[in-house]
């Protein structure tokens, strides 16, 4: 069986890459080249979430904070870049409130510490509220209020510290990344091939860690917690390590945002997206690999290409997803290519997915 | 000492707010263990309800008190709806039912964009809520305030006693505590569920009359309220009212003075702080119903 599952799960990856480096590159015009640079960028988180919630049963409903810090942490080095060694950024300037700049910032000036921080400071916020809170077996929708309350805390910050944070506006207008000119097409092209490569890395991981015994554990935390407290395992340390690796692959994909998509500010990072990023994950099917993936992808380009003839009916729609796929679809398209599977005769014998299939007994009140 | 009354006046108003749209979904949450996203649309529908009831009646101190229960009607309406329609199916799946709420509350969202314009629009507050009281020359209490703590009050003392004294709060009670016993036992549970979601809606639709004197009516403006009263339930425990009256007071307060000596953003993250710090202390809030239940 792991033979052919892994022999499989190489010929998905090659189709894969060949589609993100050979096919999109040359069929996509820049234009497009560079919004399917973004939509993979959520794709990125949606790959932790499909983790955390579909195979931990963790609701994370602030994955917008991390996608900020990593969005930050990037803008800020940026920003630094651009502005040369030893000057303000821009912005600073602007506002005119400070005579140098603030001491959280001077780090940045680094690669060295900016480009780990865009992963670490994520993951180190995620260890710290999550080790809080899961050890006192605070969880359903108890945590995924607690996500969300996070998510709006940070937008109010960065909101409220204009003066160092950009406020509303965010951080935008970059000219450089590491060297080379952001302005030039090539050099877009490049940003998307970075984001394509470490979306595949992030799925290897993903699939990796949905795999081993550890994988196991957590649909175990899933289905029954306490069932695996009693058997000895600490169900708060399980949690953590999903919730965690899910916050450094947002704080990853928001930092490869900055530069594909030119911008970091408050109204992408905030409850809204936040939610956002959820409803992708949902729509693929949020216990499976691909389907987090695939379905952020669509939704992503579904937005972008009707909000902008039809923004009421988009808000619609969008309502009508949440609804319709959460409420009577539960498993996501996934489970309908699993039904379509199932409906084979009998010829083929082995049971197609290992993922198993949302049930009601899934959440703990 | 008088700006530190002051500052405490401020916080329990901002207490009054809290719990009054806090209440509606502590009820909700407490019996069915569902979050309710859409409840502050249903503020914003009660708020509307003032919008065009001052169409009709020009009178702005009668169409308020007139849209005390029309808006609860309206409010309780959609919850009855949305829980007939949406909620009992998604009975053991609580944080399915947290998505699908917020898929209605962006529908409803963008119902009142289309109805009503995405600006938003402003109701004439009353004669008799604009002026002040004057306790001392630097107390002063606003009328407006003051009408909004005493609803609230109300509130809470109807509730209190409507769940002690008469046979539905008695069932509701029954259902809370125990829901299968309850069944066993004769209740309809499921129209107790019905009846809950009505009275925890049209709740949301007074709140949402009294934030129309606070400040402007809008599509978006539930969203803006929403999370403090997820927080104010959470950390009141489900099951009791006394855990988020207790709450929503002290987390008032504590915002206001906060506020008073550093800036409104900060205030914000603090109150988040303390509530990820109270609930190392109490994970299940500051009430807690005793089950035997594991989970």
């Amino acid at each position: 069986m792991t033979a052919r599952y892994s022999w499989r799960a190489g010929v998905g990856f090659a189709v894969g890459a060949v589609v993100l480096f050979a096919v999109a590159p040359v069929a996509l015009s820049d234009f497009r080249l560079s919004l399917l640079a973004k939509y993979l960028c959520i794709a990125m988180v949606a790959v932790g979430i499909g983790l955390a919630w579909g195979r931990g049963g963790l609701l994370a409903l602030g994955q917008g904070v991390f996608f900020g810090l990593g969005g930050y942490a990037m803008a800020m080095h940026m920003k630094l870049a651009d502005a040369g060694p030893g000057e303000m950024p821009d912005f600073m300037q602007l506002y005119g409130q400070l005579d140098a700049l603030p001491w959280w910032w001077r780090p940045f000036a680094s690669p060295w510490f900016a480009l780990p921080a865009t992963v670490l400071l994520p993951m180190l916020v995620a260890f710290l509220l999550g080790s809080l809170v899961f050890r006192r077996r605070v969880r359903g929708a108890y945590f995924a209020i607690l996500s969300q309350a996070l998510a709006a805390a940070m937008v109010i910050l960065l909101i409220g510290q204009q003066g160092t944070t950009g406020g509303t506006n965010g951080l935008t207008d970059f000219q450089g990344f590491f060297g080379y000119d952001l302005d030039d097409p090539v050099n877009q092209r490049l940003v998307y091939f970075i984001v394509a490569g470490v979306l595949l890395l992030l799925l290897v991981i993903a699939r990796q860690l949905m795999r081993s015994r550890y994988g196991e554990l957590l649909v175990a935390v899933r289905d029954g917690e306490e069932r695996v407290r009693f058997l000895g395992y600490n169900p708060a340390n399980v949690k953590l390590v999903a919730y965690v690796t899910a916050a450094g692959m947002a704080g990853l994909a928001g930092a490869l945002f900055v530069p594909a998509v030119g911008i970091i500010n408050p109204a992408l990072i905030g409850i809204v997206p936040s939610i956002e990023f959820v409803i992708g994950v949902a729509v693929g099917g949020r216990a499976s690999l691909l389907g987090p993936v695939l379905g952020a992808v669509a939704v992503a380009w579904a937005k972008t290409t009707l909000s902008e003839e039809f923004p009421g009916a988009w808000t619609y729609l969008q309502g009508l997803l949440f609804v319709l796929v959460v409420a009577f679809l539960p498993g996501g398209l996934a489970s309908l290519v699993r039904l379509v599977r199932r409906r084979r005769p009998p010829s083929d014998p082995a049971p197609v997915s290992p993922a198993p299939v949302v049930t009601p007994q899934e959440v703990t009140a | 000492m008088t700006v530190l009354v002051s500052q405490l006046f401020t916080g329990v108003s901002i207490g009054a707010v809290l719990l009054l749209i806090a209440l509606g979904l502590s009820l909700t949450f407490g019996q069915m263990g569902v979050i309710n996203m859409a409840h502050g649309e249903f503020i914003m529908a009660g708020a509307y309800t003032v919008y065009v009831l001052q169409k009709v009646i020009s009178d702005a101190g009668f169409s308020l008190l007139v849209a005390l229960p029309v808006a609860f009607a309206v409010a309780g309406l959609m919850g009855v709806l949305l829980e007939f329609l949406l909620i009992r199916r998604l009975y053991a799946r609580p944080l399915d039912t947290l998505l699908v709420t917020w898929g209605v509350s962006l529908i409803l969202q963008q119902l009142a964009r289309d109805i009503f314009g995405a600006p938003n629009v402003q109701t004439s507050a009353p004669d008799f809520l604009t002026g002040n009281i004057k306790i001392t020359d630097d107390l002063v209490l606003s009328n407006n305030r003051l009408f909004i703590l005493t609803l609230a009050v109300l509130a809470v003392v109807a509730l209190t006693l409507g769940l002690r004294f008469t046979s539905l709060g008695r069932r509701i009670r029954a259902v809370v505590q125990n829901r299968d016993l309850a069944a066993v036992s004769g209740i309809p549970t499921g129209r107790v569920d019905r009846l809950t979601f009505f009275i925890g809606s049209g709740l949301a639709g007074v709140a949402g009359v009294a934030l129309t004197l606070l400040g402007p009516i809008g599509p978006t403006m539930g969203t803006n309220v929403i999370i403090d009263a997820f927080l104010v339930v959470v950390a009141g425990g489900i099951g009791h009212l006394k855990g988020s009256v207790i709450v929503a007071f002290a987390l008032g307060t504590l915002q206001s003075l906060v506020e008073y000596s550093t800036t409104v953003s900060v205030a914000k993250v603090l109150v988040f702080v303390a509530i990820v710090a109270f609930l190392q202390w109490r994970p299940q809030g500051l009430f807690t119903l005793r089950t035997r239940s594991l989970a």
